[in-house]
């Protein structure tokens, strides 16, 4: 968990993503600092998730460039050009960055347990003994230490969630990125899902996380950000956002969703 | 004699199954990949395996193998039976592929993403996270298959290879009497029957993880009888895709 000489353990510069024809990310660039937690709002279809994907190199960028802790992420310079890394490069770098998905997709067939030593056992070689007594203590911060024999089906889902932000958190990851994790639950588990979340945010995770749950930006943000098609249009604190947001589309978004 | 008969014709199903496994498995990936000369080469291999007669391929690699014994040491086959397994693996590779690629796709592709989120590279996301899964789907419609082999691989009692079928035709040959083909018949139920309970119990132990209640022997027994194979019951799979392979040809 080394920081960049700038200190940022996220810097996205212009970056550039289309679909086709489709230019969904028209130049977004955002710094996220140690220990800082970054809400994203915006319209549905704003990109929001794609800028989230491009930052772990699940969707490749078409322009600009993304840093995590100083590292450019999915593409190294070679001979002078810009060339998409190796696999292997891609998935060492993917390690230092947990995703926490809106549907969850945890691995049926294994226990919430299993879940989570997956990763550090695969990937980071840890012995199973460590990995378990680890994801024991992850589980039980989730508060899900009763659980961990169950196997996702039948698990809740706001349990369900916790389990994939205790496995995202094995990886001991520098920045965890949520995109809209409480969005797939009934209204009444959102709250135990954005608890934890809560908690990360005060004990310094680093974190960005796409939501529309004002609640939680106010009492765990830093920052927010607004997207609209493909650009940020605003950013400022949550109180910012509470009480004078300048972006007449801000205002309009958020006079709907609160 | 003809315990050896029925030997054969077990050994060369399975031996011939397993290899499909495998052809399909590689097809399958090859398939799959970015890289477009595997593509092309799995659909290539594809279109001919299943566009052909399994007979005509079983006499084509017959004719181009060479030599009377293939093999070393203990792992020596007769040129026919190593031809035959052959031929009928090939043949199968290519019906697995389908098969394997579609219990792949049933897999939400969610799946892969969370694994490499994780920081897993794609041979241990395909083996340790979409595979497992991709066999509930993929076992069923695999039975099936090994259900038709044992059948199928009679087939190659025309190169000569002693089996089952083979056997039955020289009884008949010299005595001219009907009788060794009923006996046969009846001993390629016993396999497929046999075949079924096990198929049944395999997809049972996959299921129970997320489904309660296991089958007694008994009732898997009375279920293979009465709804016709161990692909009974395949409402039950959680991703219930394996009934459209039923009964392929
Ligand atoms: N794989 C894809 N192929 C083509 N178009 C895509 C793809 N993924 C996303 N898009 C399009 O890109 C645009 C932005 O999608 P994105 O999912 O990033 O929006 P979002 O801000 O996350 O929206 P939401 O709030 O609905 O989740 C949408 O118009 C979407 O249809
Ligand atoms: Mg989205």
């Amino acid at each position: 968990m080394t920081s960049s000489p700038e200190g940022l353990v996220l810097r996205a510069t212009e970056v550039h993503k289309h679909f086709g024809r489709l230019h969904i990310l028209k130049g977004v660039s955002l710094d996220v600092r140690p220990r800082e937690t970054v809400c994203i709002i915006g319209t549905s279809g704003s990109g929001k998730t794609t800028f989230l994907r491009c930052i772990n190199h699940l969707e490749k960028i078409d322009g600009g460039s993304i840093e995590v802790n100083g590292h450019p992420i999915g593409y190294r310079m070679k001979n002078g050009r810009l060339v998409e890394d190796s696999e292997r490069n891609i998935s060492r770098q993917r390690t230092e960055i947990g995703f926490v998905f809106q549907r969850f997709n945890l691995f049926p067939h294994k226990t919430a347990l299993e879940n989570v030593t997956e990763a550090p056992i695969q990937v980071r070689g840890v012995s199973k003994q460590e990995a378990v007594s680890d994801a024991e203590k992850l589980l039980a911060r989730v508060g899900l230490a009763d659980k961990k024999d169950t196997y996702p089906g039948k698990l809740s889902g706001g349990q369900q969630q916790r389990v994939a932000i205790a496995r995202a958190l094995a990886m001991k990851p520098a920045l965890m990125l949520f995109d809209e994790p409480t969005s797939a639950l009934d209204p009444e588990v959102t709250g135990e899902v954005l608890d934890v979340m809560e908690e990360l945010a005060h004990e310094g995770t680093t974190m960005i996380v796409v939501t529309h749950e004002m609640g939680f930006a106010k009492r765990a943000a830093d920052r927010v950000v607004m997207m609209d098609e493909g650009v940020i249009i605003e950013e400022g604190s949550p109180e910012h956002f509470f009480e004078s947001p300048t972006h007449e589309r801000t205002k309009a978004f958020l006079s709907k969703i609160l | 004699m003809f315990v050896h008969a029925l030997w054969a014709t077990v050994y060369i199903s399975i031996v011939a199954q397993v290899l499909g496994i495998i052809l399909g498995l590689i097809a399958a990936l090859m398939r799959m990949s970015n890289f477009r000369p595997l593509r092309f080469l799995s659909g290539a291999y594809v279109l001919v395996f299943r566009g052909t007669p399994v007979l005509v391929q079983i006499m084509f690699i017959w004719l181009i193998i060479p030599g009377r014994t293939v093999g070393f040491g203990a792992f020596t086959l007769k040129q026919e039976v190593f031809a035959g397994i052959l031929a009928l693996g090939v043949n199968e590779g290519a019906y697995m592929r389908e098969i394997i690629r579609a219990g792949i796709d049933s897999i939400d592709k969610g799946q892969m993403e969370a694994g490499k989120s994780l920081g897993m590279r794609y041979g241990a996301i395909m083996r340790r996270i979409v595979l497992p899964q991709a066999a509930r789907v993929i076992v069923p419609p695999l039975g099936n298959e090994f259900n038709n082999m044992m059948k199928t691989s009679s087939l190659v009692y025309i190169i000569g290879v002693y089996e089952l079928f083979s056997d039955a035709e020289q009884v008949f040959s010299s005595s001219g009497n009907v009788a060794p083909f009923i006996a046969v018949a009846f001993w390629y139920l016993v396999l497929t029957s046999i075949w079924s309970i096990v198929q049944a119990s395999i997809e049972r132990r996959l299921a129970v993880s997320e489904h309660g209640d296991e089958l007694s022997l008994r009732e898997r027994a009375v279920a293979v009888w009465t709804e016709g194979g161990g692909v009974s019951r395949l409402g039950d799979w959680p991703f219930g895709a394996g009934g459209r392979w039923r009964g392929r040809s």
